[in-house]
């Protein structure tokens, strides 16, 4: 069965006809060409596809398109402006909190609603929040220290 | 010119993939393409009766199945090993044939039996599933120590039980001898757990064929994209190399699993062709756990023999080593020529012998997982000396001292056929010790003990053969390929430029660290260099990326080309300026005339040199563009120390690492913070196979650790305090001094993970605990010496 929706992805209105069983990482790779967002997993459980839907990370791997229907999408894409890099974008640069970049979308997605609200996040806030971010690259020591330096640059 | 060897300079790569602009394999869309989904057995060995395609072409959006048979019909090849091991008595190791897709019997969960070509994923995933195979299900056996006994399944008929090779080095006399003259031997039987590499990014792979030149181009998720076009166009498809382009574009992490060439980059091309539209695949994370090679799985028996000093007298060692279901790429080569030339570690034992046996077994084939056959030879002579100082009632720390390889002794011939060309074994080690505070470690047993937990520590002195090269050395052990690495330097008349890197980039950073490498030599601005890799139609045939070699062997190759770029402008600036070539020196990126104040930028000379209004042709070539091959006399020898510390709950068996302190040589280094950022994640895969990592296979082959739920690998809150430094021993004889960094993390840190638990749970009586050592394991082990005692 086939649906349509409308969501604004990254401030831009969007509409679309899906089956039911597309998956919002799917629409946003396939349908929107918004190739920053990665699938890791097919168990929910790496975190390469985490995206913002209004306001809040999701893994967008288990969210059908449908259920984001009128929703505010935020993605890896979106969060830059122009040739400036979001604060979180630069402390991973920084910190060297990558190395392949496949995680680095949904990390730094994840990494955001640690930072939010808490602009000196504890090594416990961070290993909490991004408990369901795998990365095989880094070993998650700059990931730590980009996070830090992220949250408290977005606090400032 | 602002010099950056050396310098922590950030990423130029970072920019792309921190936008969501990376483009990996599984990002990219052919006009027209189709997409491909395999259908695999379920069963870990079967015959197949019959495939009926019917059901699947009768699928909406379906537009084609191929089945083993349609290959087969075609002429196509079996995927090659590309390593032959002579075994004993000179017999070679036995090569069964391993078709794309199967023919007419399955050897694992997940071994493909036919491809559902379709408009969308979805339709594909539709028509797999209706597909329909009949099979005859066969006995299985997933262990190589069972597959060996007497009657056990058999895994190819031409393989009579299941022996692939039975293989041997060094001088099994003389360490018998030495054993039975021995103060002491100290014996160690072992596990080597059988890993999953999981790479974030799963594979991918592209075909396209274009019939306007016949020509065909596989993009594909792969450390080393000649390698793949070699073995895929001469033993596979059969179709001339220069008519197939691989490309190899962003890879999202390979740590070994993406060097294999592998079935479905061999259907994707082929099928492309003949359903005359591109077709795509991207694998799932659950086909990715059946499908990608898996690592280690080693069971071996070690006795250490010493005199009554505690001197090390020889060191005998019999691994059983298994292959899974097929050779793949570089299998065979993993437990022999990278593993036990290993054996010597750091130290002056006279004699080793080792003996290894390969064997075929019904689960996916084993090959390099990062470390490749090294990270297996330092868990057992790492455990083995910690496990013999205990023995002996001597200090681990004192004991490897005391039969280091000194200083003054390099080059240093091992008697498993190395040459060590430099190294400080006790510098690193001081160094460790007094980061991590070993002096202090009883206070700190003392302190846990108050709170109710075991505290211990644990050493590992490791040592790599990295760099992988030498030709002539790989070939005399069998390889059947050249393991030098090509670069090419090319100016723009503007000035810039671009180097094209045998070398493959996917995560090491290359496009920063090559770029400070090239700046630095040429005296040009960094942003003025651009670092091209990945693409056939692009690079010099190259060997890519493994092995820890990319800076060592492709960096050398890259500085050899430039080599050639100074030796070429003098003659260009020396003609501009009107001098003999012999009497211009270069420095800092100007061309400068001995004794004169003439000079002339290297930028000019570019210019110059393509612009030639008044070259005298004879003597001097247009263009400043010069490419060069690097073969080197040696393999490197990193090396270091690791120190770790950990402290376990005995309520509830947890291991938590609470310090781990490494200290590696790897000679000079470009850019420190990259390689800090590469012995992190080395050390987190470590602590991964040590304490969370195992595959575990049912007796019948069925692969119980088939995905994130079952499969634990390290997340952030599993990584310890770290400290970090380095000692440097240059490498003497590459023109960087490098010796690469890459695998020392995975290859170093089991021994010092199991080194410290087994130190922690000594008091409790339990002396011994394989990998991956889980809660449940630790607390068994305590709660089972505790009934025991009682
Ligand atoms: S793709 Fe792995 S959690 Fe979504
Ligand atoms: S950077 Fe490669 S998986 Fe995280």
């Amino acid at each position: 069965m086939s649906h349509a929706i409308s969501m604004t992805v990254n401030g831009r209105s969007v509409s679309a006809t899906v089956e039911s069983r597309t998956l919002l990482t799917e629409f946003l790779r396939d349908n929107l060409r918004l190739t920053g967002t990665h699938v890791g997993c097919d168990t929910s459980q790496c975190g390469a596809c985490t995206v913002h839907v209004n306001g809040k990370s999701v893994k967008s791997c288990t969210m059908l398109a449908v259920q984001c229907d009128g929703a505010e999408v935020l993605t890896i894409e979106g969060l830059a402006n122009g040739e400036d890099l979001h604060p979180m974008q630069k402390a991973f640069n920084d910190h060297h909190g990558l190395q392949c970049g496949f995680c680095t979308p949904g990390m730094v997605m994840s990494a955001l609603e640690v930072a939010d609200g808490n602009s000196d996040p504890s090594d416990e806030d961070i290993a909490k929040g991004l408990a369901g971010n795998y990365c095989r690259c880094t070993g998650y020591e700059n990931i730590y220290r980009a996070v830090k330096a992220g949250a408290k640059a977005m606090g400032s | 010119m602002a010099k950056h060897v050396g310098e922590r300079m950030k990423r130029v790569e970072d920019g792309r993939f921190l936008t969501g602009r990376g483009t990996y394999t599984d990002d990219i869309s052919k006009p027209g393409q189709t997409y491909a989904v395999f259908v695999r057995s379920p069963h870990a060995h079967a015959k197949i009766k019959s495939v009926n395609t019917e059901p699947a072409l009768a699928v909406e959006g379906v537009v084609a199945v191929y089945t083993g048979a349609d290959m087969a019909a075609d002429g196509v090849g079996g995927l090659p090993c590309g390593w032959q091991v002579i075994g004993k008595g000179g017999t070679p190791m036995i090569e069964p044939a391993h078709p794309p897709l199967a023919t007419d019997t399955v050897r694992y969960v997940g071994d493909a039996v036919a491809v559902v070509i379709a408009e969308t994923r979805n339709a594909a995933k539709d028509g797999a599933e209706a597909l329909e195979v009949d099979y005859d299900v066969q006995p299985a056996v997933a262990s190589a120590v069972k597959a060996m006994e007497k009657g056990a399944p058999q895994v190819h008929d031409e393989v009579p039980g299941n022996v692939c090779y039975d293989w041997e080095l060094g001088d099994k006399e003389a360490v018998d001898k030495a054993i039975e003259e021995a103060h002491h031997v100290t014996t160690f039987d072992l596990v080597n757990n059988r890993l999953i590499p999981n790479a974030i990014e799963p594979r991918a792979a592209i075909g396209e064929y274009d019939p306007a030149g016949d020509n065909y181009t596989l993009t594909t998720t792969s450390q080393n994209p000649h390698v793949i076009r070699l073995l895929m166009c001469a033993f596979v498809l059969q179709i001339p190399e220069h008519k197939c382009r691989v490309v190899a574009p962003d890879v999202g992490g390979g740590f070994g699993s993406k060097i294999f060439h592998y079935a479905e980059e061999a259907v994707v091309t082929w099928a492309a062709k003949k359903a005359g539209r591109p077709v795509k695949w991207t694998s799932d994370r659950s086909e990715a756990f059946l499908t990608d090679a898996h690592g280690r799985d080693h069971v071996t028996k070690a006795q250490l023999a010493m005199d009554k000093d505690g001197k090390f007298t020889a060191l005998k060692v019999a691994t059983v080593a298994n292959m899974g279901a097929y050779l793949s790429t570089f299998a065979s080569s993993i437990p022999t020529y990278l593993y036990a030339t290993l054996l010597a570690g750091q130290y002056t034992t006279p004699v080793i012998y080792a003996e290894v046996k390969a064997v075929f077994t019904h689960t996916t084939p084993v090959d390099a997982y990062r470390g490749a056959g090294r990270p297996e030879a330092t868990y057992v002579v790492e455990r083995i000396v910690e496990i013999a100082a205990r023995e002996m009632g001597m200090d681990p720390a004192e004991l490897r001292r005391k039969n280091f390889i000194q200083p003054d002794q390099f080059p240093y011939e091992t008697p498993v056929a190395l040459t060590y060309d430099t190294g400080n074994y006790q510098a690193s080690l001081d160094r460790a010790l007094e980061l991590s505070d070993y002096a202090n470690f009883e206070k700190r047993r003392e302190e846990s003990a108050r709170n109710g937990k075991l505290r211990g520590v644990g050493l590992s002195c490791y040592i790599e053969a990295c760099g992988i090269a030498p030709s002539a050395v790989a070939g005399a052990l069998g390889a059947r390929a050249g393991l030098y690495e090509a670069a090419e330097v090319r100016f723009a008349p503007t000035g810039t430029v671009s180097v094209f890197t045998g070398s493959h980039s996917h995560g090491q950073g290359h496009e920063t660290t090559f770029a400070q490498l090239t700046a630095d030599r040429l005296g040009i601005p960094v942003e003025n260099v651009d670092i091209v890799h990945g693409d056939t139609d692009r690079i010099p045939f190259g060997m890519g990326t493994y092995g820890s070699r990319s800076l060592a062997v492709g960096g050398s190759a890259i500085v050899k080309a430039i080599d050639k770029i100074i030796v070429k402008g003098k003659k260009i600036a020396a003609h501009m300026m009107e001098e003999n070539a012999d009497d211009v020196d270069f420095d800092d990126g100007v061309f400068s005339v001995k004794g004169t104040n003439k000079s002339l930028t290297i930028g000019e000379v570019a210019f110059q040199a393509y612009v030639p209004h008044n070259f005298p042709h004879d003597e001097l070539e247009p263009g400043l563009d010069e490419s060069a091959f690097y073969d080197p006399n040696n393999f490197t020898y990193p090396a270091g120390a690791y120190v770790c510390e950990v402290e376990v709950d005995p309520d509830t068996g947890e291991c938590h690492v609470d310090k781990f302190t490494a200290v590696d040589d790897f000679g000079n280094l470009i850019n420190p913070m990259i390689v800090e950022g590469q012995v992190h994640g080395g050390i987190a895969q470590g602590i991964g196979q040590a304490l969370l990592e195992g595959c575990v296979y049912s007796d019948d082959g069925q692969l119980v650790t088939g995905s994130y739920m079952d499969y634990a690998m390290p997340r952030a809150e599993h990584i310890p305090d770290y400290n970090f430094d380095f000692t440097t021993t240059p490498c003497t004889h590459n023109p960087i001094g490098a010796k690469g960094c890459g695998e020392a993390g995975a290859i170093g840190t089991p021994a010092a993970v199991i080194n410290a638990l087994t130190d922690a749970l000594r008091v409790a009586g339990v002396d011994n605990i394989e990998m991956p050592a889980t809660p449940l394991k630790i607390w068994q082990a305590l709660n089972g010496a505790k009934q025991a005692a009682e």
